[in-house]
This record gives C-alpha cells, sequence and structure tokens, in this order.
C-alpha cells in the first residue's frame, strides 16, 4: 500500500467510523439517471439560481435599500446634482464605482431572467411528457409554487433600485392590490405604509427579496430535488425501459462530471452574455418621480403576459355604495391569473379524475400519443403567447410599423379565439402522426429507391425499421374511455347524472387517438 | 446534378433548401423595391421670397393651397412661421412620401437654400416662430445635462422613450427616434409641435431649458453602450427575447451535446 492510499484510506475511515456514510455514500453514489436533453432544462433552472444567490450576496454588499432622499454626486455625470432615493443612488453605485459591479448586476439579472425561463422550460418538458403523473403531483404542485414565487421575486428585484421603470412597476402593483374589492385600498396602505410611495415600501419588499423568498426557494428546491432522488427520475420509452427500473448512467462517476461541468457551462453563458449584452441600464431610466414615464414602460418578461392582459382589457368599472369596483384591472390583473394557475396546479388531479387512470407512471408520454393533452399545453401556450405579444403591443408597433390599435384588437379577438383553434389543430397534428407512426411500423420506412417491375409499375422499396425503433413506437397504452352506467351493479341510480356524463364524455375525448399497431395488424400484414 | 440530388435526402438538405429560398426571395424583393432617386433641378436665384413662393407653387401648393391658406387634405401655412418650415422640409417630412397617418422623415427633396427661400415664404405670410439662430444653438455653452434629463423625463419620454430612442403613439402615430436629430430641428420641433406633438411654448419651457433638453440628448446619443451591447434601450422586451433565443438556445444546444455524447 502506497503511502497516499495509506492516507486518503484512513481519512475515509475516520469519517465513516464517525459518521457512516460509507453505505449511503455507496448506494446513493451509484444511483441512476436516465439521459436526456430535456432532463437538463431543470438543472438550467437550477444553477442558475445558485448563480443567482451568489451574485445577490455580492450587490447586498453595497446596495443600501432605503427611500431616503440623497443628493447625487457620483461617477455618472448626466444624473449629477439630482435628487433621488438612497436605492438608486446605491445601485448607480454599484454599476459605475464598485469594481465589477456592473457585471455582477447584470450577471444577476440575466441569471434570473434565465432562472424564469429554464423554470417555464422545465415545466413545459414535465406537462407535455406527463411526468407530473402519480408518484409526482406533489413535485409538480411544487414545481408551480417555484414557478409563481419566481415572479413575485423577479419583480421584487427589478422594483428595488428605484428607477423610473421600477417605479412604474411599482404602480401598476400597488393598481392592482387596490382593484381588490372592499379591502383594495386597505391593503396598498398597508404595504407602502401609508400612500404611495412613501418610504416603506422598498425596505420593506429588500427583506422579502433577500430573505424570506430566497428562503422558501431554497426549502421548496430541497423538497423537489429529495422528491425526484426518492422517486426516481422519469425515463422515454425504449427497450429494457419498464415502469419498474431506470436505465442509464450511474450518479459517481458519469452525473457527477457531466452535471459538474453543466453547472460551469451554464455560468459561463450567463458570464458571456452579461458581460456582452446590457440589461436593465438604470442610469438612463433616470431615478423615479410619480410625475414622469417612459415610452414603452414593460415589466421583464415573465410578466409581459400579465402586463399584456392588463393592456388589452376594456375599460369596466361599476360605481355601487360607495365603491368603485375597477373590473378592468381586477379581472386581468388577479381573476385570470388566479383561474390560470390554479388550473396548471390542479391539472394532475383533473387528468386523473378524466381518465380514471390511478396507477403509477414511470415512463413518460410522447406527447403525441396523447392527443389531447398536448393540445391543451399548445392551447394554454397560444394563450400566454398572446396575452404577451400584447404586452410588447408598443415595440411590436414601433419596431415594426404597426398600430398598437391593430395589435391590440388582434389580441383582443386572438385571445379568445386561436387558443380552441390551437386546441384543435393540435390534436390533429397528434393524432396524424399516431397514423404516421403506425404506417412506418406496419410498411417501414421509405428508402426512396423506385423500382421499376416487369409490368411496367413502378414501385417504392419500403424497409422495415429496427426492433428497438418500433418498440418506441407501439410500447405506449392506449386506453378505453371510462364507461359511467348510469345505475350501479345493484341497479341503483348513481348520484351526480350531470357530472358523470361530462365526465363521461371528457374522458372519451381524452382517449381519441389513432389504433396503434396491433399483434394481429403485424400478422395480417406479413400475410400480404 | 447527379452529385447534388444525392444529398437530397440528407438531414440537412431541408434547412439549407430554406435558407436559400428565404435568401433568394429577400434578395429579389429588395432588388425589385429598390426605388430610384431622382435629381432636384437648381432653380434660378432670385429674391428669397419669390425664390421659396415658386417652389411653394411647383412643389406645396398642390395640397396647401394656392396661397398656402391649406385644404382638406393639408393645412394652413399661414402663421406657422419659418421654424415649422425648416423642421418639416429641412428634414424630409414635406413633400409627404404619400398620404399615410404620419410624415415620416426621410432624405430632404429640397436643398438647404432652397429650404431657406421657402422658409423666408411662408414666414412673410404672417408672423410665426423664426429659425433658431447659431448663437442661440449655443446648448454646450447654455445647457445642462442633469436638469436636461430631468426635464426630458417630464415632458418627452413619455412618447420618445427613457433614451429618446422613440416610441408608438395610437392609430400607427409615433414619436420618432431623437437620435442623430440636429439640435437645430429638435429646438424647432419643440417651438412649433410638429404632427402629433405638443408646442413647448417659451413660457412652458424656456430657452435655457430647451438647450437643456438638447444637451441631454446628444449626451444620450454619445454615451458608449456602457454594459454591453444596448439591445436598442427599449427596455425589457428585448432582453426577454434574448434570454429565450440566445441563452437558453445555447442552453439547450449544450444539453444536447451532453446528452448525445453518453450513447
Amino acid at each position: 500500500m502506497s503511502t497516499r492510499e495509506y492516507v486518503a484510506g484512513s481519512v475515509a475511515n475516520y469519517v465513516d467510523e464517525r459518521t457512516g456514510a460509507a453505505a449511503w455514500m455507496k448506494k446513493n453514489l451509484t444511483k441512476v439517471f436516465p439521459d436526456h436533453w430535456s432532463f437538463m432544462l431543470g438543472e438550467i433552472a437550477l444553477y442558475s439560481f445558485v448563480i443567482l444567490l451568489l451574485s445577490g450576496t455580492f450587490l447586498t454588499f453595497w446596495f443600501d435599500p432605503s427611500q431616503r432622499e440623497v443628493i447625487y454626486d457620483g461617477a455618472y455625470q448626466p444624473l449629477a446634482g439630482l435628487k433621488m432615493s438612497a436605492a438608486y443612488a446605491s445601485t448607480l453605485n454599484i454599476s459605475f464605482e464598485v469594481r465589477g459591479g456592473l457585471l455582477m448586476r447584470q450577471v444577476h439579472h440575466w441569471a434570473a431572467l434565465l432562472f424564469m425561463s429554464s423554470m417555464v422550460a422545465h415545466l413545459l418538458r414535465v406537462f407535455f411528457t406527463g411526468a407530473f403523473r402519480k408518484p409526482r403531483e406533489f413535485n409538480w404542485l411544487i414545481g408551480v409554487g417555484l414557478v409563481t414565487l419566481g415572479i413575485v421575486e423577479g419583480f421584487l428585484g427589478y422594483s428595488l433600485p428605484d428607477d423610473l421603470l421600477s417605479g412604474t412597476g411599482i404602480r401598476i402593483a400597488e393598481a392592482i392590490i387596490q382593484a381588490l374589492p372592499v379591502v383594495g385600498s386597505y391593503l396598498a396602505f398597508f404595504a407602502f405604509g401609508g400612500a404611495f410611495p412613501g418610504e416603506a415600501f422598498i425596505p420593506r419588499i429588500y427583506t422579502v427579496h433577500v430573505l424570506l423568498l430566497p428562503g422558501a426557494f431554497l426549502a421548496l428546491i430541497t423538497v423537489h430535488l429529495m422528491l425526484v432522488w426518492y422517486q426516481k427520475h422519469t425515463q422515454y420509452p425504449g427497450p429494457g425501459r419498464t415502469e419498474k427500473n431506470v436505465v442509464g448512467y450511474p450518479l459517481m462517476p458519469v452525473y457527477m462530471a457531466k452535471a459538474g461541468g453543466f453547472f460551469f457551462i451554464v455560468y459561463g453563458v450567463v458570464a458571456f452574455i452579461s458581460a456582452v449584452a446590457s440589461i436593465n441600464p438604470i442610469w438612463l431610466y433616470g431615478p423615479y418621480t410619480p410625475g414622469q414615464i417612459s415610452a414603452g414602460s414593460q415589466p421583464d418578461w415573465y410578466m409581459g403576459w400579465l402586463d399584456g392582459l392588463v393592456r388589452m382589457a376594456p375599460p369596466i368599472e361599476t360605481h355601487a355604495f360607495g365603491h368603485t369596483i375597477s373590473w378592468n384591472i381586477l379581472i386581468p390583473g388577479l381573476i385570470i391569473p388566479g383561474i390560470l394557475f390554479t388550473g396548471m396546479a390542479l391539472y394532475p388531479f383533473i387528468e386523473s379524475w378524466i381518465s380514471g387512470d390511478k396507477r403509477e407512471h414511470h415512463l413518460l408520454d410522447r406527447p403525441r400519443n396523447v392527443p389531447n393533452r398536448t393540445a391543451l399545453g399548445v392551447m394554454s401556450l397560444t394563450f400566454i403567447l398572446i396575452t404577451l405579444i400584447n404586452g410588447g403591443n408598443d415595440i411590436i408597433a414601433q419596431q415594426f410599423h404597426l398600430t398598437i390599435n391593430q395589435i391590440m384588437w388582434f389580441s383582443r379577438i386572438g385571445v379568445l379565439v386561436l387558443p380552441p383553434i390551437a386546441f384543435v389543430i393540435t390534436k390533429r397534428i397528434c393524432i396524424s402522426l399516431q397514423r404516421a407512426d403506425r404506417d412506418l411500423v406496419l410498411h417501414g420506412r421509405e428508402t426512396g429507391r423506385l423500382l421499376r417491375m416487369p409490368t411496367g409499375e413502378f414501385v417504392e422499396v419500403h424497409e422495415p425499421i429496427s426492433a428497438e425503433k418500433a418498440w418506441v413506437l407501439t410500447s405506449h397504452e392506449q386506453n378505453a374511455p371510462l364507461q359511467i352506467e348510469e345505475v350501479d351493479h345493484r341497479g341503483v341510480r348513481r348520484v351526480g347524472a350531470i357530472r358523470n356524463r361530462l365526465r363521461a364524455r371528457m374522458s372519451e375525448a381524452n382517449a381519441q387517438s389513432a389504433p396503434k399497431v396491433s399483434a394481429d395488424d403485424l400478422k395480417e400484414i406479413e400475410h400480404h | 446534378m447527379k452529385r447534388l440530388s444525392r444529398y437530397r435526402r440528407h438531414r440537412a438538405a431541408g434547412p439549407v433548401l430554406l435558407l436559400f429560398a428565404l435568401f433568394s426571395v429577400g434578395t429579389t424583393f429588395s432588388m425589385a423595391s429598390a426605388s430610384n432617386r431622382e435629381s432636384v433641378t437648381p432653380l434660378a436665384r432670385s429674391a428669397a421670397i419669390d425664390e421659396g413662393r415658386e417652389i411653394f407653387l411647383k412643389g406645396c401648393s398642390s395640397c396647401h393651397g394656392l396661397n398656402a391658406q391649406g385644404s382638406v387634405v393639408a393645412p394652413s401655412l399661414i402663421g406657422v412661421g419659418a421654424a415649422s418650415v425648416d423642421f418639416q422640409v429641412g428634414t424630409g417630412r414635406m413633400p409627404m412620401a404619400d398620404m399615410s397617418v404620419q410624415a415620416s422623415r426621410k432624405p430632404p427633396v429640397y436643398n438647404a437654400e432652397q429650404v431657406a427661400a421657402l422658409a423666408s415664404y411662408v414666414s412673410s405670410l404672417a408672423p410665426g416662430p423664426a429659425i433658431p439662430t447659431d448663437s442661440l444653438l449655443n446648448y454646450e455653452r447654455d445647457g445642462s445635462t442633469a436638469a436636461g434629463g430631468e426635464l426630458f423625463r417630464t415632458n418627452c419620454a413619455m412618447c420618445h422613450n427613457f433614451a429618446g430612442q422613440g416610441g408608438a403613439l395610437s392609430q400607427g402615430k409615433y414619436a420618432p427616434t431623437l437620435m442623430g436629430v440636429e439640435p437645430k430641428h429638435i429646438y424647432e420641433a419643440m417651438v412649433t409641435g410638429p404632427q402629433s406633438m405638443p408646442v413647448f411654448s417659451d413660457k412652458t419651457i424656456t430657452p435655457a431649458e430647451k438647450l437643456s433638453i438638447i444637451k441631454w440628448i446628444k449626451a444620450a446619443e454619445a454615451e458608449p453602450a456602457l454594459g454591453g451591447a444596448s439591445l436598442g434601450r427599449v427596455g425589457p422586451v428585448t432582453e426577454g427575447l434574448l434570454i429565450w433565443t440566445l441563452g437558453l438556445g445555447l442552453l439547450i444546444g449544450v444539453a444536447v451535446w451532453l446528452a448525445t455524447k453518453a450513447r
């Protein structure tokens, strides 16, 4: 035994005798993870969160979360001598005088945008592949919670510098709070510690932004990952992959190297973008004054859809019993987002209720094999995309020489008409793709080689596809829709007739698919 | 031909063909839509007003009327002043290219002398705001950048955007970008209120304050992109676009690469 081995062995033994880590490590370091690029979207979110923690901590060293009025005497001359809040002045200080400060600010903000977009991309992957099904419903709920908190955290973050744009955003948030019937104005007074803008808001949201929400994120992310660990990762269907195994590579050394390397790549990409592209140039926005506003005031993209909804709302208000109810803010600002997020959170439970499927699933769906869910996802995406477009309507109008009014009317009508159309089209595409799969299995791949038969007829030569591919195309299950009889087995009429009929109809729509290749089909084709 | 057809089922064939088609359509379009620029015929020298009147009758009267009294399609020019003519014609907005919602900036049709002649003709009809002289426009000496920034954010940013990049107004109208606009024209626009813009009279914003605004605009124009590429200085819309395309695009590319290598 060499000296090195001896020392390493002694150290390992020392630690193991005191912690018993060896057995645990042995078990967990060999844990197997399946390999697919789409499983790394969540990793991007996790790594950008780590970047956010690190860069955010750096920023707190110099940021002064105070609305105390100061006179600016820093390096940026176009603002010299202006009155502003200490929060804004200290952000200018970070940008222009702290070494590496501007880069770190940009790293923090770009990482925040990346955090949100990778979370949404990850959420879409989970949705379209059905990874939220039993036993992973709780993790889906945690994920929805993380996205929601992410939106709030991001909003608070870009509100902190107290520049003209963030002040505009806070003003809109105040309006949305005030739109709550009866309690709205009291809540707004409570949040702002008096009338807008007051002096309390920035210090308050600072505490929430750097303490409360990051703590909540840490806790939720930990539970999220522990559940993934415990429940094991889902995998795409393929030969040898079943509901009872995980086919992939062990954590040590393959995933240690991959995930570790990927972390540095994510950091590298964020640092690269932060070094070459400006984000939130607060010195150009100027300090916040309630009397000022800029053309094209938009929130960050993850709030853009909300802004778009508010922008397209027709001006409807009612006055009753001395109260004003602003439907034009209440509906797009609170009710629709509430419905969307509740629907998203409950979707796994709704789907399982409709299909009657209470089994565990560890094999993922190919999106085409679940036409109804895929269509529903595309429908929701279409809705969000149109609201997002309307959120940037003035920038789009300016850049593409369109008129705001046209874009707004397109969005107002489109937001109601296009999602259902997207649903129908997606469902048809999915079923067509299923038929194409069926064709591929039964008749093989078109080779592009033409043969002329002795009779003069031209035929294209088809080649059978590989057994692996045929497995992927045929291994999914197709379940018949629920049959809910009006009377139960004792001949007693069931309660909730309307609900049952609705459930049966939805179940039927949910199960609509092109029939997959069966053994009989294959026998028949061999017979030819 | 045979060599080409060997690749027609190549994986890259579809994307390459698409790129080629896009390129050829774009090139054809830009060639077909290229406009011919007409050269300006020099006019005989005359007394400034007479010469201006000549130009007016030829180039402007069909819309603004033979006596500049205006018509259904164009406003009266009596009393708009020399500053208005210098702005509208000097920036190429007048004569209008077409009867769209707003006259847009384009290379001027008339040269400086002709613009001056037109301006003296129009200002001879009735008094109005005059063209600011060079000595009045010494914004470097008489303006203050910081004060100009405050005035800009209070009075201008709501249409022209926080960095003077311009913005959209209703029904296809827009506030144009202020980047690369001559100080004289900015001043004239404030005094005369062209198109959708309100008039900022000397009582609302004093001449010294106007110079401060100009000084700030010029400072914003000259400001280097401090944090890297400016992304158009239009706020978070382009930032969001960048993170979804370049940011997430790059990382998904890497993820695909990482997952492929393991096979």
